[in-house]
């Protein structure tokens, strides 16, 4: 095992160094472009920090939600693997198979999206609105 | 670089008449293949104009095929504002002799574009001003037009479908949204030219006007022809709103303004269609965010930013869903620590 700071910590310290020590060095000096990717840059390493401290919880719930949506007899005691779930329900849906009426359809897709939006984009106003965050 | 373009651009303003000087020559944006750059000409008289020049550089012309071309564009402006639009005046164009590119030189607007600035307030003229432009827009007579892209509903959205299956990346609620819009796609309809991306941030504003005023429609690069509802619905997405969704009309007014100007220049809403093409508007805007990060996943632009936007395809995602199937209060998010 590897020792503190952990990723999500080291990410942390590398956005607040971003935000707080260059972004506005590079303002003070007219780099006004550049300090705009730094804000992007910044904003990136939340989204993936975010994402390590999330996914262990998240990627499990969307993946028993799946399996009981599109699962079959076929797949592994396990499950299927996440990613290859998704596809068996966009082409269902798009397929017609799997519709707004699908019981849970509504409910996954929305817990799905709102734990996206969770680790992308927590300041979006429709996420904010929605969630009371 | 910017000398020969400022001489250049001498030359095509002066024409037979007396000299003009170019100056403050400053480029504002653009990629490789198309540019716009700010300057000011100033004649015998002294007097300084603002004006613009937007262009393909030599070699460059005829790169972005399927959008309008620059020349079109212009031809586009000229009829546009002959009819009322609010809409840059056409100063000059740009012949192969300047050496100067494909493009033309237009007046340069003062206004406010940057749209959380245009979103901060209720704008009910604004808003009315935007109707009666489109209700203008659409009523152009399609035969002095230049060649167009023509589309209808349901190739829209198959272009769409298509669009995001190329990018390879499974997203269950944008095959529920492709899924909604070919179920619920209007028939074809009597082609009016098209804006294409009339939305807040592409709308040159007045904002000390009380109400607010539309004083320039820009950015006319996808025109097209195709259902005129098209544009009031993109103008309504919730990406154009700046965070104001309360305010459906790019986050500065509501339907009900928007439309008594369409109808006052002349136009007939039809608010089940301008829903249609909300919804899609949303599809469109995700799939585009979809495109940007995949030109970074896929080596074409090593570009941050594209990779960042990539990762925005999820506020359309979120949007739809508050589109087909909305849910008054939502739980908290699953999800551990943040």
């Amino acid at each position: 095992m590897q020792d503190a700071p952990h990723p999500h910590q080291l990410l942390e310290a590398v956005v607040r160094y971003l935000r707080d020590d260059a972004l506005p060095a590079l303002t003070r000096h007219g780099e006004g472009a550049l300090a705009y990717q730094a804000r992007v840059a910044a904003n990136m390493l939340d989204i993936a920090r975010r994402e390590l401290l999330a996914a262990p919880v998240d990627e499990p719930a969307e993946r028993a939600r799946l399996q009981a949506l599109v699962g079959t007899a076929d797949d592994p005691p396990g499950g299927a693997d996440l990613a290859a779930l998704n596809r068996r329900l966009a082409e269902a849906i798009a397929a017609g198979r799997v519709g707004t009426d699908t019981p849970g359809l509504a409910e996954h897709l929305w817990a799905t999206t709102l734990a996206k939006l969770a680790v992308d984009q927590p300041g979006y106003e429709t996420y904010r609105r929605l969630t009371g965050a | 670089m910017n000398d020969t373009l400022a001489a250049g651009l001498a030359a095509v303003l002066s024409g037979d008449g007396p000299a003009v000087q170019v100056g403050a020559v400053k480029r504002l944006s653009g990629g490789a293949s198309q540019e716009t750059w700010a300057f000011e000409a100033r004649a015998a008289d002294g007097a300084a104009r603002p004006l613009i020049l937007r262009r393909a550089p030599p070699g460059a012309e005829h790169r972005g095929s399927g959008n309008v071309g620059l020349d079109g564009e212009a031809a586009i402006l000229r009829l546009a504002g002959a009819a009322g639009v609010p809409v840059p005046e056409v100063v000059a164009g740009l012949r192969p002799e300047h050496g100067l590119g494909q493009g033309f030189v237009m007046n340069r607007l003062a206004g406010e574009t940057l749209g959380r600035r245009v979103a901060a307030a209720h704008r009910p003229q604004l808003a009315y001003q935007c109707g009666q432009a489109l209700a203008r827009i659409h009523a152009l007579p399609l035969d002095r037009l230049p060649p167009l892209r023509r589309t209808q509903p349901r190739a829209e959205v198959e272009h769409l479908r298509a669009q995001h299956a190329g990018m390879g990346a499974a997203r269950p609620v944008f095959q529920l949204a492709l899924r909604w819009l070919a179920d619920h796609a209007p028939a074809d309809t009597a082609p009016a030219l098209v804006h294409g991306d009339f939305r807040n941030g592409n709308l040159m504003c007045d904002l000390d006007a009380a109400g607010g005023a539309l004083i320039g429609v820009l950015d006319w690069e996808l025109a097209h022809v195709g259902d005129p509802m098209a544009d009031l619905g993109w103008l309504c997405c919730n990406s154009w709103r700046f965070g104001q969704s309360q305010r459906p009309v790019g986050g500065f007014g509501f339907d009900t303004e928007l439309f008594a100007g369409y109808r006052d220049a002349g136009g007939t809403p039809d608010p089940a269609r301008v829903r249609w093409w909300q919804v899609l508007g949303t599809l469109r805007w995700g799939v585009i965010c979809e495109s940007m990060g995949h030109a970074w996943l896929s080596g074409a632009e090593p570009v941050m930013e594209k990779a960042a936007i990539g990762r925005r395809a999820s506020e359309n995602e979120i949007d739809l869903l508050d589109l087909l199937l909305p849910r008054a209060a939502a739980a908290q998010p699953a999800g551990g620590p943040r």
